[in-house]
């Protein structure tokens, strides 16, 4: 063994080393122990979903005459036959051969509504969210994924429009613009990024996205309101400061059409609970 | 018997008359309790409830360590002591007073619910048993979640 | 009446636990609207739940119960019991709702 005390090159760097270790062991540990709170915090809140609310309410409308047409919603085809609701979010977005687009749940729904009720989409394009025909959007969504909970994630990518939507959405997350240079990507595309405590999904991988896309919509807690997954990416062009996308557009079923292929594999955790 | 005691016995006394009759609630007949309510601080509702409590081990307080979002703090209260009321309190919340509980004979001395908490604070799960008031206490983190999720 | 609750009852071993979210927006009268002016505090007040007909919980929020208000309890109870569950709220809006336990 060599002299004790004699600092030598070696276990100057052995030592600085080790209190570099050390220190990051510390933070580490410090944001373990954030990071095991929020899991107490996540798990203490889980069971009581206020999302129950609108599926309850969702349920209600699904089997209401409504509109014009006083008729409801139990015809309606959301890809596995008219009214077959159990599964078919876990298919969502898909090619339909009736409007011969892909489209994902929301669209659809308007497409339902319009087609069997004798609503007009452009009263629910235009209305803000949580508000109006959007609340009842809201509603009929919250049922309808609720019955697609715990199955797995499994969306068509053989249509030459399904692929075509996925390679449009790959390009709409990861194209730069708005004031920042932001994309979805700069927050959802790398493994490990965060926002104050919150943990970002990378959702170019499979992992991330099934997350991401498996547990919206959700109720969030920060708002006391159920936000669809529209919401959801209508709120991260605003964070990104980008001009709001019109709801149901192409670029948010095609952003939605690539994380669904992405996920495939997938668990469906919606209605999702979240911060 | 002086004015207040007088008021209070033929408020009472209309309350129970009128619940008897179904008009009202059990709930409505123990009227909420408004100054308990607008108590500003842990001793403004001590007092309103009759006396502070004592710290007691017989008492469980289920609240996690950090909150992600103030707005839904979950809070739980159990206890091994044969409870007739409960209530939960925030120490640093502009009306410390959040919720007050009333167990009837064979429901369990036992509640979760979820609170707003505006900051970090010392949240207090109270008892009643035996006619005295008993406490079990700790601090709750209350952070600032991120912009997304 | 206002919105629906969700009631969830289940026994096991003679204890029946019940769930309940009802839907409030529980306002705390602390927030500012868009033009600053505070929102007036509209909360429920008082909850009760009857099973059998027979008082087995009773509560008193105030407004910093959680919009969307979740309360959960235990009572001694049986299969088949009927549940009441009423609130009244501040500004004395109301709504009842019935399970049965499970």
């Amino acid at each position: 063994m060599r002299a004790q005390f004699e600092p030598s090159c070696k276990s100057i760097y052995a030592s600085v080393f080790s209190a570099f270790a050390l220190l990051a062991l510390a933070q580490t540990t410090q944001a373990q122990t954030a990071s095991d709170g929020i899991a107490k915090y996540r798990e203490m809140i889980a069971d009581g979903n206020p999302a129950e609310l609108y599926e309850a309410a969702g349920e209600e409308l699904w089997k209401k005459p409504m509109g014009p047409k006083n008729a409801t919603l139990e015809q309606c085809d959301l890809g596995l036959g008219p009214g077959v609701v159990v599964g078919a979010a876990a298919q969502l977005p898909r090619y339909f051969k009736d409007s011969n687009r892909v489209q994902d749940l929301e669209s659809r729904l308007m497409t339902c509504r319009e087609k069997l009720q004798g609503i007009d989409p452009q009263a629910t394009i235009d209305a803000p969210f949580q508000v109006g025909p959007k609340k009842e959007m809201e509603a009929l969504v919250a049922y309808v994924v609720t019955l697609s909970k715990g199955k797995k994630i499994n969306v068509s990518t053989t249509h030459p429009k399904e692929k075509e939507m996925i390679a449009l959405g790959k390009r709409a997350f990861f194209f730069e613009g708005g004031p920042m240079d932001f994309s979805c990507a700069s927050c959802h595309g790398e493994n490990g990024k965060r926002i104050r405590l919150q943990d970002l999904p990378n959702i170019t991988t499979q992992a991330g996205a099934a997350l991401g896309w498996g547990s919206w919509p959700a109720y969030r807690v920060s708002s006391g309101q159920f936000w669809t997954m529209q919401q959801r990416l209508n709120d991260c062009y605003r964070q990104q400061r980008f001009p709001f996308p019109i709801y149901g557009s192409e670029v948010t079923i095609a952003l939605s059409m690539y994380m669904a292929a992405t996920a495939n594999g997938g668990i469906v955790q919606t209605p999702g609970l979240k911060r | 018997m002086n004015k207040q005691r007088r008021d209070v016995l033929k408020y009472s006394a209309v309350f129970g008359m009128m619940a008897a009759a179904g008009l009202i609630s059990e709930a409505q007949a123990q009227a909420w309790n408004k100054a308990a309510f607008e108590g500003k601080s842990l001793d403004d509702v001590f007092k309103i409830l009759g006396s502070a409590p004592e710290k007691s081990g017989a008492v469980t307080l289920n609240a996690p360590d950090i909150a992600e979002n103030g707005a839904v703090v979950p809070v739980g209260i159990s206890t091994t002591l044969k409870a007739d009321q409960m209530a939960i309190l925030v120490e640093k919340n502009p009306s410390t007073l959040a919720a007050l509980f009333f167990v009837p004979a064979g429901t369990e001395p036992f509640v979760t619910t979820r609170i707003k908490m505006g900051q970090t604070s010392n949240v207090y799960a109270l008892v009643k048993a035996d006619g005295k008031w008993l406490m079990s206490s700790k601090e709750v983190k209350v952070t600032l979640g991120g912009c997304g999720g | 009446m206002a919105d629906p609750m969700r009631v969830r009852a289940t026994e096991s071993g003679g204890v029946v636990d019940v769930k309940i979210l009802m839907k409030h927006d529980m306002e705390s009268g602390q927030r500012k609207d868009a033009a600053g002016k505070v929102i007036p505090a509209w909360f429920i007040s008082t909850l009760n739940v009857k099973a059998q007909g027979n008082d087995v919980f009773n509560a008193q929020f105030g407004p910093a119960v959680s919009k969307d208000p979740f309360l959960n309890f235990k009572y001694k109870g049986a299969k088949g019991d009927k549940l009441v569950v009423s609130w009244i709220d501040s500004k004395g809006d109301k709504r009842t709702d019935e399970a049965t336990v499970a």
